[in-house]
């Protein structure tokens, strides 16, 4: 038996669209790992607490509405205050390319755009195991 | 995993620890680190059996997942300290699963007196995942007092949570089939409290007064009262105070008769069986390097060289006679 991967997917935030979250989702199930998925509208406080008690290796945060500046590095905060912060982080949705070196300034180990193939994050996820 | 670290993941649940917790299921369902997982387990026994286990078991699309939120608002305001854990299939194709039933308890996310763990059946059968009891005993060591199972979505045939819950919740809705779908064997047996969900839908009525005669049939239950069925529209809060009340009624009545007592060591009994089988298969599958051969065999089966049971028989004989001149 090998360790299975586990991932959460989240969306912090206000906005209600999670086709995107949803599609990396089932993509990441297809892909055989174990992803937890939590639905819109989570605090930071929340997919943390969540992201613990699930025992992930990675958590993909998902938001569209242009507050990612704000809510991603706030996830990688409370992950440091649990001592947790060997969870691996990435982001996507509607994030301009000129705010990607401060997101992965703070924390996020990579960013994916909408257009991205799905076959990119599937090697980033194998490549930081 | 070193004998420190397991003793000390032990302290870690003993003393409560959310992360520790998690960890431990995790090593559990892993199955890497079997001496690790039979150590921690078994220094946690000696602090399990004070939890109420409940399981919510049905067909899926019946609205588990909601019913549990509900009754979660009800035993947080009794001040229950309470651990969900939710299974979920995997794909028996790419391994994979996705764990969606949290989704409808996030509000819950942040209750420090609520822990919810995903679990993925990883091709156990049965509706709930092989590592689901080692969750249980983790969680009630760890102090939670109320555990409650929701089993995948289940067909006629899965119906292992009866060998872990002191009560099992049968949901079903309206839609599903006669009555003689309820009068066949497996799920309509495992069921302590009847749920008819949904009963805003058309055919509630009807499902009610078939679910009624197939109930009577059935006689008394374990407390010797009529099964308790009751009608519930968990999306807008319908029949979940009369849910919670008669679910609590039944476990009062079962532990003052003594029934629970008695049924606690029926399961110890399935447990210990279990484990028991598993090691002798362990040990056969080890000694006998059943993997390596089987090819042959199929093989020979294949090309009809061979006949299925005569050969197993016969390669089975051989390896148990190997085994004993060891």
């Amino acid at each position: 038996m090998i360790k299975k991967i586990r991932i959460l997917i989240a969306k912090p935030g206000l906005d209600g669209h999670d086709r995107g979250a949803k599609y990396v989702a089932r993509a990441l199930k297809d892909a055989g790992y174990e992803v937890i998925y939590t639905g819109i509208r989570q605090t930071p406080e929340a997919i943390v607490r969540t992201a613990i008690q699930e025992d992930v290796d990675f958590i993909g945060l998902s938001l569209l509405s242009g507050a990612h500046n704000e809510l991603f590095p706030k996830v990688v905060k409370l992950l440091k205050d649990q001592e947790a912060d060997d969870v691996v982080i990435f982001g996507g949705g509607i994030i301009p390319e000129s705010d990607i070196p401060f997101l992965k300034a703070n924390g996020i180990r990579a960013i994916f755009t909408s257009g991205t193939p799905i076959k990119d994050i599937i090697n980033f996820i194998q490549s930081c195991k | 995993m070193s004998k420190k670290l397991t003793q000390e993941l032990v302290s870690q649940i003993l003393g409560g620890n959310t992360r520790g917790i998690a960890k431990a299921i995790s090593l559990a369902e892993n199955g890497l680190a079997i001496q690790s997982k039979e150590e921690l387990i078994d220094s946690l026994y000696s602090h399990c059996g004070n939890a109420t286990i409940w399981g919510i078991t049905g067909p899926s699309g019946v609205g588990k997942s909601t019913l549990l939120d509900k009754l979660l608002e009800h035993l947080r305001r009794d001040n229950h300290k309470v651990a969900v854990i939710v299974v979920d299939p995997s794909s028996p194709f790419s391994g994979g699963a996705l764990l969606g039933d949290r989704l409808r308890m996030q509000r819950y996310a942040t209750d420090a007196q609520v822990f919810i763990r995903s679990m993925a059946s990883r091709g156990h059968p049965g509706g709930i995942a092989g590592a689901t009891g080692d969750a249980v005993k983790i969680f009630d060591a760890a102090g939670y007092d109320t555990i409650i199972i929701e089993t995948i979505g289940i067909g006629q045939s899965e119906v292992e949570i009866v060998k872990l819950a002191d009560v099992v919740l049968l949901i079903l809705v309206p839609g599903l089939g006669d009555e003689i779908q309820a009068l066949k064997a497996g799920m309509m047996e495992i069921g302590d409290i009847f749920v008819i969900n949904k009963s805003d839908l058309n055919g509630a009525d009807r499902l009610q007064s078939e679910l009624q005669y197939v109930l009577n049939l059935r006689g008394k239950d374990k407390s010797g009262s009529e099964y308790p069925l009751v009608m519930t529209c968990a999306t807008n809060n319908k029949g979940i105070n009369e849910l919670y009340d008669r679910t609590n009624h039944y476990l009062t009545t079962l532990t003052q008769s003594g029934i629970l007592t008695r049924k606690r060591r029926k399961r110890l009994e399935y447990e210990v069986r279990a484990i028991a089988t598993a090691k002798i298969r362990e040990k056969i599958d080890f000694n006998s390097r059943l993997e390596t051969q089987l090819d042959g065999w199929i093989n020979e089966i294949w090309l009809k060289k061979a006949s299925p049971y005569k050969l197993i028989n016969q390669k089975i004989n051989g390896l148990i006679k190997e085994m004993e001149h060891r």
